[in-house]
């Protein structure tokens, strides 16, 4: 009989071919974590580029003691369901936050990030509905899309015309059409052109989602994310996002004006079958996302980490994504010179993200780094100059200064 | 443009040979995943090229359920057709 795990032969080859450059790049451990931007790994003091600490909230005094506070009087978990278990307090009051926080009327929390978009996704399109998702989509939308019954249509990334003809091609065909994009894509960090998207939604009648898991906090005035940015938040059906990135722990929430919302709290699968948040980690989001909307100068300062990062990257020659946002993405020749130079970057004290093929779009292999609010200037000079000194040792940067552009 | 599924056929196999290394030998009985080398990444590109080409949108259950090049002909003459 073949082994149950014979399915997987290909990826456990790739990653075992990772693991003879050097260390796992998948299971790499931090033996300490000294700060938001210090950490020791795998025996090295690094600085913390790769974390997606964008407001460098996860040791915030504030946070903290509201979380041991919550955990002190609520205890450790909620040991099951709102639906079956009921609601905490704060659960509600933490909705009620991250609705105000987005001047919406609704909003719902959920266990994580990936839940959200699985839960509000697969609900929401039935059977008779079309799913409208940008190609280069993160898995739980794409999972969301196998969770539910609508069928799925997707555009090419940040497409707006080329979401516009498929819209078309549905053409007297009943259902509605909800459209999922992404505020900043995890990879190049770069956005979606949501201003043309919403007018295609305007134009040809479609729900629009957007996924904000790493724009909140990091753009808009208020830091509500690209919506906020582009001035299209009248327009956008629902926001979706993150507790685990800008807000220091882990959970998920969607917000909307729609009347009727709240009928998911018993429609949402991966909203009733799971345990619900614990108190100790409601309670430090709420005093984070508090401390958000209190100091504008937060996201101020991870956007201009963002930019310092970038153009140093660029001035030295490498080739990056295509806008400058706190995710900065160097492109690598190959996977194997990929996973070389993040292991040299590991021993010299810098670390990021290995991101291959398939999982970085049009099959590039990178080396992503995250930058926070939480980094000083010199931190982040130090990056730059280690990365520099390393890729000469590589021959990166080989040719000219370019930026990864955008699929035609 | 002609719903007959040979000339799909030829139209598909003709945007494939674009894609892939030059002198690589393409057949309709080709398996997509196995026998042309791309990944899952790759066979999206190549079905939005298709979908393009036609003007036809396939549902992303349908591209998981295509096997060989001939399954893609059939599902892009399908939608052709109307059928879907």
């Amino acid at each position: 009989m073949m082994s149950l795990f014979a399915k997987f032969d290909d990826v456990r080859m790739a990653l075992e071919g990772f693991k003879t450059l050097g260390r796992d790049p998948s299971n790499i451990r931090f033996e300490q974590i000294l700060s938001p931007t210090e950490a020791v790994a795998d025996g090295h003091s690094v600085l913390l580029f790769g974390t997606n600490n964008y407001l460098g909230l996860t040791f915030d005094p504030a946070c903290i003691e509201a979380s041991v506070a919550a955990l002190r009087s609520l205890g450790t978990g909620t040991t099951g369901s709102r639906v079956a278990n009921g609601t905490y307090a704060d659960h509600a009051a933490l909705e009620r936050q991250i609705a105000a926080f987005y001047g919406k009327s609704n909003a719902m929390v959920f266990t994580t990030g990936y839940q959200a978009n699985l839960g509000l996704i697969s609900t929401l399109a039935g059977r008779d509905d079309y799913l409208l998702i940008d190609a280069d989509s993160h898995a739980s939308i794409y999972d969301a899309c196998k969770l539910g019954t609508a069928e799925v249509i997707r555009f090419r990334h940040n497409d707006a015309e080329d979401l516009a003809r498929r819209l078309r091609r549905l053409d007297g065909r009943p259902g509605n059409r909800i459209v999922v994009t992404e505020g900043i894509y995890s990879m190049l960090g770069d956005t979606a052109p949501l201003r043309e998207i919403a007018a295609v939604k305007r134009e040809l009648g479609a729900f629009l989602i957007v996924d904000e898991a790493h724009s909140l906090g990091v753009l808009g005035e208020r830091g509500r994310g690209l919506c906020e940015a582009a001035d299209v938040e009248a327009d956008v059906d629902f926001v979706v996002g993150t507790f685990s990135k800008s807000l220091g722990a882990i959970g998920g929430f969607a917000v909307s004006d729609l009347p009727g919302f709240d009928v998911l709290r018993v429609a949402c699968r991966p909203y009733m079958f799971t345990a619900s948040l614990p108190p100790a980690v409601i309670a430090s989001v709420m005093a984070a996302l508090s401390r958000l909307d209190a100091d504008r100068s937060l996201s101020a300062r991870v956007r201009s980490n963002g930019r310092r990062l970038y153009d140093g990257l660029v001035k030295a020659g490498f080739e990056v994504g295509p806008e400058a946002n706190p995710i900065v993405a160097i492109k690598m020749p190959d996977p194997a010179t990929a996973g070389l130079f993040w292991n040299r970057l590991v021993d010299e004290g810098i670390y990021l993200n290995l991101a291959v093929p398939p999982t970085t779009p049009m099959s590039l292999s990178l080396l992503r780094s995250s930058v926070s609010a939480a980094h000083t200037e010199a931190q982040i000079d130090h990056a730059i100059s280690v990365i520099t000194a390393i890729g000469r040792e590589f021959g990166i940067p080989g040719g000219n200064k370019t930026r990864v552009s955008e699929p035609a | 443009m002609t719903n007959k599924v040979e000339d799909i056929e030829r139209e598909i196999l003709d945007l494939l040979a674009k894609q892939l290394p030059e002198g690589t030998q393409v057949s309709a009985e080709m398996r997509i995943a196995r026998d042309l080398g791309l990944d899952s990444v790759g066979i999206m590109d190549f079905v939005m090229d298709i979908e393009d080409r036609f003007d036809i949108s396939i549902p992303l259950d349908l591209i998981a359920e295509l096997e060989t090049v001939a399954d893609l002909c059939t599902a892009a003459r399908d939608l052709l057709k109307g059928a879907r």
